[in-house]
């Protein structure tokens, strides 16, 4: 498709495109440079004639360490990682069958309950929050993980659910129907002969749905108080800066390995997590 | 046949309604319950009537909250759907590393949203600003912008922020969309000699409008409930300037501990919230019976 002549090619591709590269990615340098920088560079003002901003001559591994011996960051590590894989567990259960439901049972309300639960996806976390602080007080369930793997479902799950009740419409009737004709009952036909073929989906839902955990904010910043119980993204905001002061290193340490599990998980189904993101818009 | 059917089903609903009406429907209710009293954190209060809207109607810093939501929702709205498009319509055609750019270019979505705004307010911070050391490099200023200080520039900031995050996504999806259009039509639009611009125009942008407009409905919903970037880049200051609905009533109802009138600044949200989706449903139903 790219016709022309060489520097039409250059101005209307080469160069529009790598100008969104840059700016997309420069912050992820700029957390990485930042990290890798002694507390001499770092504080260097902006005007001062030995700023070197892209760079940094004397590459330390202070921050890194400082962030891992003598914060709770490996506690948040772990929290994150319980939450975010028991609540997208607990929506994949729920939102595969639901999916199958809605999407190959006839019944009355069908309509309505997708609609609903396609209602209860647009609902924001911060519509809530308030009430919803007031109600895990009462259950006895603040500050403690279950706080949170209870709460994400609420999000996760209509997604799942309308990602998986797409899929499910797209794998034939007649598949199922051989089965049960085979003298496979309903459940055996649905686990055995539906659930393999949307696999796929499945690990698409499943991918986005981790992510969407790992990165949810609000309902962990108030659900959760104490230190040792916080997940990474409230840690790393709420503890690593004491007062006004910031340290910047260890924030920006922080910050990149706080990303890598995600990171990691998304370069390794870069195209299952696309399917899941356009998928849920898409419907 | 049908009685089995409708019983299987209702159990394999079973778990999705009964987490989505404890922790859905159930906190809707009390939240409404809630902005009508006067309860505090510890204290259950009692039936007050609409005052804590009334209150909000004669709060300034309400006021200011609400239009700055509109303003940044509107405005990044806009930014996020011209670049979006833009980038999907570069990544849309065939190039080397396609790929990889692909794969790169959604990290500002995918990395979680506060660890990436954190690296931009230092990027922003007064004294060692990134930016300020390159327009003073270019000569384009010779004292230090205070990009989060001041309450006009530190809006402007946010927004900044909000469009880098949501530019892949909207180009992703985008793109996912035109990579539906079948190339035959514009082929055949070529021959009959319509240009560049005309064949953008009318072949590709009525046939990517339905997923154009379910992704902007999409993402209007998730800024116009903001809550991260302000409050991690400015705390809803200078002098409660940059509050939106949420980190206001963030700092009321959790700050302060005025549960009520936090309930109550969250449920404002909800009108503008639910002609959004019923337009949005409205939208999805008209395009399916099409």
């Amino acid at each position: 498709m790219i016709e022309g002549a060489g520097w039409k090619k250059w101005l209307w591709f080469y160069l529009p495109m790598g100008m969104f590269i840059l700016g997309l990615l420069f912050p992820f340098y700029w957390m990485l440079v930042t990290t890798l920088k002694p507390d001499g560079e770092l504080y260097r003002p902006w005007n001062h004639p030995l700023y070197s901003p892209f760079w940094t001559s004397a590459p330390t591994f202070d921050h890194i360490k400082s962030l891992l011996t003598e914060t709770l960051f490996g506690t948040w590590m772990w929290n994150t990682m319980l939450i975010a894989l028991a609540a997208t567990l607990i929506s994949l259960f729920c939102g595969v069958i639901a999916g199958y439901a809605l999407a190959r049972l006839r019944f009355r309300w069908a309509g309505l309950l997708g609609t609903a639960i396609f209602i209860t996806y647009l609902v924001p976390q911060t519509l809530l929050f308030i009430p919803l602080a007031d109600i895990i007080r009462e259950y006895n369930i603040g500050d403690t993980p279950w706080a949170l793997i209870l709460t994400y479902p609420t999000f996760l799950i209509p997604f799942c659910t309308w990602l998986m009740m797409g899929y499910f419409k797209t794998i034939p009737k007649e598949l199922e129907e051989c089965a049960r004709i085979d003298g496979a009952t309903r459940w055996q036909a649905m686990v055995y002969i539906i659930l393999p073929i949307a696999l796929p989906g499945i690990l698409s839902a499943g991918i986005f749905a981790f992510t969407l955990s790992w990165n949810e904010f609000i309902y962990a910043l108030v659900f959760l108080s104490s230190p040792e119980q916080k997940t990474v993204p409230v840690g790393v905001t709420s503890e690593l800066i004491r007062g006004d002061v910031f340290f910047w290193g260890s924030l920006m340490a922080g910050a990149l390995l706080g990303s890598i599990p995600v990171a990691f998980v998304y370069s390794f189904f870069v195209e299952h997590y696309v399917a899941g993101m356009t998928g849920s818009v898409k419907g | 046949m049908l009685e089995r059917e409708s019983a299987l089903a209702f159990w394999l609903l079973v778990p999705t309604l009964a987490l989505l009406t404890m922790f859905i429907a159930y906190p809707f209710v009390r939240g409404v319950w809630l902005s009508l009293t006067n309860s505090v954190v510890g204290v259950p209060g009692e039936y007050i009537g609409l005052k804590n809207f009334v209150k909000l109607w004669n709060d300034s810093i309400f006021r200011t909250a609400a239009l700055n939501t509109f303003v940044y929702t509107g405005v990044t709205t806009v930014f996020k759907l011209a670049l979006g498009l833009w980038l999907a319509l570069l990544l849309n055609r065939h190039f080397r590393g396609k790929a990889w750019v692909r794969a790169f270019i959604l990290l500002p979505f995918i990395i979680p949203t506060v660890l990436s705004t954190l690296a931009w307010k230092w990027m922003f911070d007064p004294t060692f600003s990134v930016f300020n050391w390159l327009f003073w490099k270019l000569s384009i200023i010779n004292a230090r912008i205070n990009w989060l200080g001041d309450p006009e520039l530190a809006m402007a900031s946010i927004s900044a922020v909000n469009i880098w995050r949501g530019v892949p996504f909207y180009a992703i999806s985008l793109l996912a969309g035109l990579q539906t259009i079948n190339q035959d039509l514009h082929e055949a639009a070529a021959i009959d000699g319509a240009n560049r611009f005309q064949r953008f125009w009318y072949v590709t942008w009525p046939l990517l409008l339905p997923v154009t407009m379910v992704v902007v409905l999409f993402s209007v919903i998730q800024t116009f409930a903001d809550f991260q970037l302000v409050y991690v880049l400015t705390g809803g200051g200078p002098a409660n300037a940059t509050h939106l609905f949420a980190t206001y009533a963030y700092q009321i109802g959790i700050g302060t501990g005025l549960l009520s009138e936090g309930a109550a600044i969250s449920l404002a949200m909800f009108p503008a919230l639910l002609l959004v989706v019923i337009f949005q449903l409205w939208y999805i139903r008209r395009v399916e019976n099409r």
